[in-house]
């Protein structure tokens, strides 16, 4: 089994993982990462996105082995080390943009990149942004919300992250 | 003015950060020590005989500990069935077993017909493959129509395929043909409210584990209802005491009704965990739940709708194919029955309803509630039918609605039910002012420039919900009563401990529950903590479904808090030295009416567990207080609804360019989640109207079973939706007015959207396209009705 060093959240670990160990199982079954989920099994519904080297991978179609290396980012990483909740994060509790929580992560690691890449999108353009992303209980409405409360929050000076 | 805390403020919620922040305590975040991993080995035929199963390969497999078949269960019973419905005749209906794994038939593709356990999934997944399983191909029973008329049954028990044959009100049924028969117009229309899956974000997943030393059974589970299950699981297929059975359902991802029912995943990880000493672990992946969870709707109905010439309605008939799937889930019959029958009436003054439901046994998964439930269908039948009429007798659709509104409340309907409030014009005005009905004609004409079609659809509907009056459910046939249990336990120093047999998996009750508490008490939300979803901490609990969490677990709340406040209010007289009619209790405070003498809530509270003081012989120490709330009637939620459409002739897409919801919910607790849950369920009914459709091809294959071909709405799919609650008329009969929120989007949405595109397509005299409206179906109408269209 290949040995592999990944820096998840800032922390370096070593494994021995079998090659067909996705990076997502890593995360959950080897480090103990539950927050990112697994909603399907053909990389549509975005519940296992993390960022690896800053950007977003759906972590249920990359193979551990491949992130050798990597520089991952988990949901669990996105808060402050005070526990004080990214602005993202923050928007999604104040606008209501979750409810049963498990496509959550997905959502905010999703809407975290997009502000990284566009300090200032429109509605559609976060529309069209989260299409690799299924939420089953918000409509959408209040992520949408979120999102665009985020990027204005942002735009008024508050670093996007404490990652 | 909006209040910042208790009823009717948009508390955020408490629940956020631990699921913002990846804290959230899933099913499949547990791993207990020793843990092994379960796979089902699933029938790839939808109808087969297994003549063999030969298991030494996958036996003899690395970390492989055992493997499963039905043998193993030959002592167990099978999943049961939670509501007999009687049919037409008197005669029960037909409840074959649903075996735990196959026995001698597979029925649906995804049928499991064995289980190994393994010590890894991977391990378990591998030795899957080496059982050798010789299958008989049987020809499947697909479509309904052809599964009544002869040939092939699903089961013995049912040779022709019919579970049941209801007829509903039986009495009406002569004078229903009459007034049809004899009416100035009859508006007809077939059609068919597509089979759909739940497909919650979080698949289902089970944990069993077994505790020899006190012989105590655990399962950890996905479920909406953890009491049912223990209840169904023990009682009815392991045969173990509630006492020796824990059911845990820790945070949900989603349920939708999918999660309300015994899975015999559940019962499988249970057993198995006591064979072979170890816990037990089964994660669905989606796939499997495609074929596994129970599907939704799945109606095939006729409807007719007999009118004087004013357009008054005279009698609504109607008859529906039910699909029930191979098995019947375990509120299977009641969906097209009790809450689909009853439902007929609408907003409407219809004096005359019948209706005929066939429900039929098919070689495909089987279905069960989804959001909404039979109200859905009916409500989609009726709406889709009152626009066909407008247009039939070329009165407004608006307007034809007004016409036959129940306006007088309490209103007793043919199909048994009694409408406690509502406020139907209240409601359509707000529609029709919000969406700017009136300047629909000139943002018509600009689509027309642009060579797009233009289209507004509007809809009512009425749901039962807060389900519901045990005696009026067990008269119905339910086998359980549908009450509600809950615990609030005053703790010495103040804060209070609330234990609910609702469950929330997205609907925010902690922070909804702990507002009326707060409210009622005066203390901050902060202080007060809800408890849900384990059968060991929570007393008792029928579960969240049906929207009835806040109107039935709520009151049940509410019940235990107004105890409080009696035995606190006695506690206070002690200590005051006043007479218990005398103590007022307001913002936490105790007084004594006309001094100031009075006593804070923490100090009450205090003395309630130090007694020293106290008259032991006539007041209990202690602050805790238990109740069980049965409602006395359902709620019923009402709305109007109003979807504008363009369609592209060129290509048949449908973009929806903006949704309007006038909801009469009764009181609103929190704004915020009320809009939230209204938000989904549209997204959900706007889904089955626009994209999503189960489909199973002749020979009973599931084509349908991921996500790159069922399709899910996206968030570039959907519009911003406008979303207004404020024609509110309280409900009648339970503390709080509340009526119940979770299921109406799903319900009013479907018929509103098809009415927008039929709308649009006006022109072409296109009188009905079946859901789901995918960019083919509405081309293929459009081209189809060219010719005519260009001829006139």
């Amino acid at each position: 089994m290949p040995g592999i060093t990944v820096t998840v959240n800032g922390k370096t670990v070593t494994r021995e993982v079998e090659g067909r160990t996705l990076l997502v199982q890593l995360l959950r079954e080897e480090l103990g990462l539950t927050g990112t989920h697994v909603g399907c099994d053909t990389s549509q519904c975005g519940a296992c996105l993390v960022h690896v080297n800053g950007e977003s991978v759906k972590s249920c179609t990359m193979l551990a082995a491949a992130a050798d290396g990597a520089q991952v980012t988990t949901i669990e990483g996105v808060a402050g080390r005070d526990g004080t909740m990214s602005v993202v994060q923050a928007a999604f509790q104040e606008h209501h943009g979750l409810q049963c929580g498990f496509c959550t992560p997905g959502m905010v690691m999703s809407v975290t990149d997009l502000l990284r890449v566009n300090a200032s999108p429109s509605e559609t353009e976060v529309r069209e942004w989260l299409e690799g992303n299924i939420c089953r209980c918000t409509g959408y409405h209040n992520i949408v919300k979120a999102a665009l409360a985020a990027a204005e929050t942002l735009r008024a000076g508050q670093p996007l992250a404490a990652e | 003015m909006a209040k910042d805390f208790g009823i009717g403020a948009s508390s955020k919620r408490r629940e956020d950060k631990r699921f913002l922040t990846g804290k959230g305590r899933y099913t499949d975040d547990m791993n207990k020590a020793g843990q092994a991993y379960v796979h089902f080995l699933r029938s790839d035929m939808a109808h087969g005989r297994i003549a063999s199963i030969d298991v030494s390969a996958a036996e003899a497999a690395p970390g492989v500990l055992k493997v499963f078949t039905a043998k193993d269960f030959e002592a167990v019973g099978g999943v049961p069935c939670g509501w007999q419905v009687t049919d037409k005749n008197g005669e029960p209906m037909k409840e074959p077993k649903h075996p735990i794994l196959a026995e001698g038939r597979v029925r649906h593709v995804g049928d499991p017909i064995a289980a190994v356990v393994a010590e890894t999934r991977a391990h378990a997944r591998d030795a899957a493959e080496l059982i050798e399983v010789e299958l008989e191909e049987l020809p499947a029973v697909v479509d309904m129509r052809a599964a009544l008329s002869g040939g092939q049954s699903v089961h013995d028990e049912a040779p022709d395929n019919l579970c049941y044959d209801w007829d509903f009100p039986a009495e009406s049924k002569d004078a229903v043909d009459e007034a049809i028969r004899n009416a100035h117009h009859v508006t007809v229309l077939e059609l068919r409210n597509n089979r759909l899956v739940a497909n919650p974000m979080e698949p289902r997943c089970a944990l069993g584990e077994y505790d020899e030393a006190d012989d105590m059974h655990t399962l950890w589970t996905t479920s909406q209802n953890p009491h049912v299950i223990r209840l169904l699981m023990g009682a009815f297929v392991l045969g173990i005491p509630e006492h020796k059975l824990r059911v845990v359902a820790p945070d949900v991802g989603g349920g939708f009704g999918s999660k309300i029912y015994h899975y015999a995943e559940e019962a499988f990880v249970t057993f198995a965990a006591k064979v072979v000493g170890r816990p037990v672990k089964w994660t669905s992946d989606r796939a499997e739940a495609f074929m596994s969870d129970a599907h939704g709707r799945d109606h095939v109905c006729k409807v007719e709708l007999a009118m004087d010439a004013e357009g008054n309605f005279l009698a609504l008939r109607s008859t529906t194919l039910a699909n029930m799937g191979a098995y019947l889930s375990t509120f299977a019959p009641c969906i097209p029955t009790w809450l689909h029958g009853t439902l007929l009436a609408g907003n409407y003054k219809t004096p005359l309803i019948f209706t005929n439901v066939k429900a039929v046994f098919t070689n495909t998964v089987p279905v069960d509630a989804y959001r909404g439930a039979g109200r859905p269908e009916a409500t989609y039948l009726i709406e889709r039918t009152v626009d066909k009429a407008a247009r039939e007798m070329g009165i407004d659709p608006a307007e034809l609605r007004r016409r036959n509104f129940i306006t007088q409340f309490p209103y007793q309907t043919p199909v048994a039910v009694e409408y406690d409030s509502g406020n139907y014009n209240a409601t359509l005005d707000k529609v029709l002012d919000a969406s700017d009905r009136a300047g629909f004609a000139a943002r018509k004409a600009e689509s027309a420039s642009r060579g797009k079609l233009r289209g507004f659809g509007l809809a009512h509907y009425i749901e039962a919900c807060g389900i519901a009056p045990s005696s009026l459910v067990g008269a119905l046939g339910a086998r359980a009563g549908l009450y509600e249990a809950a615990t609030v336990r005053v703790n010495p120093t103040g804060s209070i401990s609330v234990f609910t047999g609702s469950h929330s998996h997205g609907q925010g009750h902690e922070t909804t529950f702990a507002q009326v508490v707060a409210d009622m008490l005066g203390v901050p939300e902060d202080s007060i903590d809800i408890v849900h979803g384990d059968t060991n901490r929570v007393p008792f609990g029928m579960g969240t479904y049906g929207s009835r969490s806040l109107a039935v677990g709520g009151s049940a709340i509410v019940k235990s808090v107004d105890k409080i406040i009696a035995k606190a209010k006695k506690i206070a007289a002690h200590l005051l030295e006043a007479s218990e009619t005398d103590i007022t209790f307001e913002n936490g405070q105790f007084s004594v009416q006309g001094t100031d003498r009075s006593l804070a809530w923490g100090e009450v509270c205090l003395a309630a567990y130090v007694p020293h003081k106290y008259p032991i012989e006539t007041l209990e120490p202690g602050l805790e207080e238990t109740s069980f709330y049965d409602p006395a009637n359902f709620t019923y939620p009402s709305g109007a609804y109003a979807c504008e459409v363009e369609v592209d002739p060129e290509t048949g897409k449908v973009t929806v360019l903006s949704f309007t919801a006038a909801d009469d919910f009764g009181n609103v607790v929190n704004p915020m989640i009320v809009e939230g849950q209204v938000h989904g369920g549209l997204a959900q009914g706007l889904g089955q109207a626009l994209m999503e459709g189960c489909v199973y091809d002749e020979n009973g294959q599931l084509i349908t079973a991921s996500f790159m071909d069922y399709a899910m709405p996206l968030a570039k799919d959907l519009p911003s939706f406008v979303v207004d609650n404020s024609a509110c008329t309280p409900c009648t009969h339970n503390p709080l007015g509340v009526k119940g929120c979770g299921e109406a989007g799903a319900i009013g949405s479907p018929p509103a959207l098809v009415n927008a595109v039929l709308d649009a397509l006006s022109d072409y005299g296109i009188a009905h396209i079946d859901m789901p409206l995918t960019p083919s179906k509405v081309w293929a109408a459009i081209d189809a009705a060219r010719p005519a269209a260009a001829a006139e």
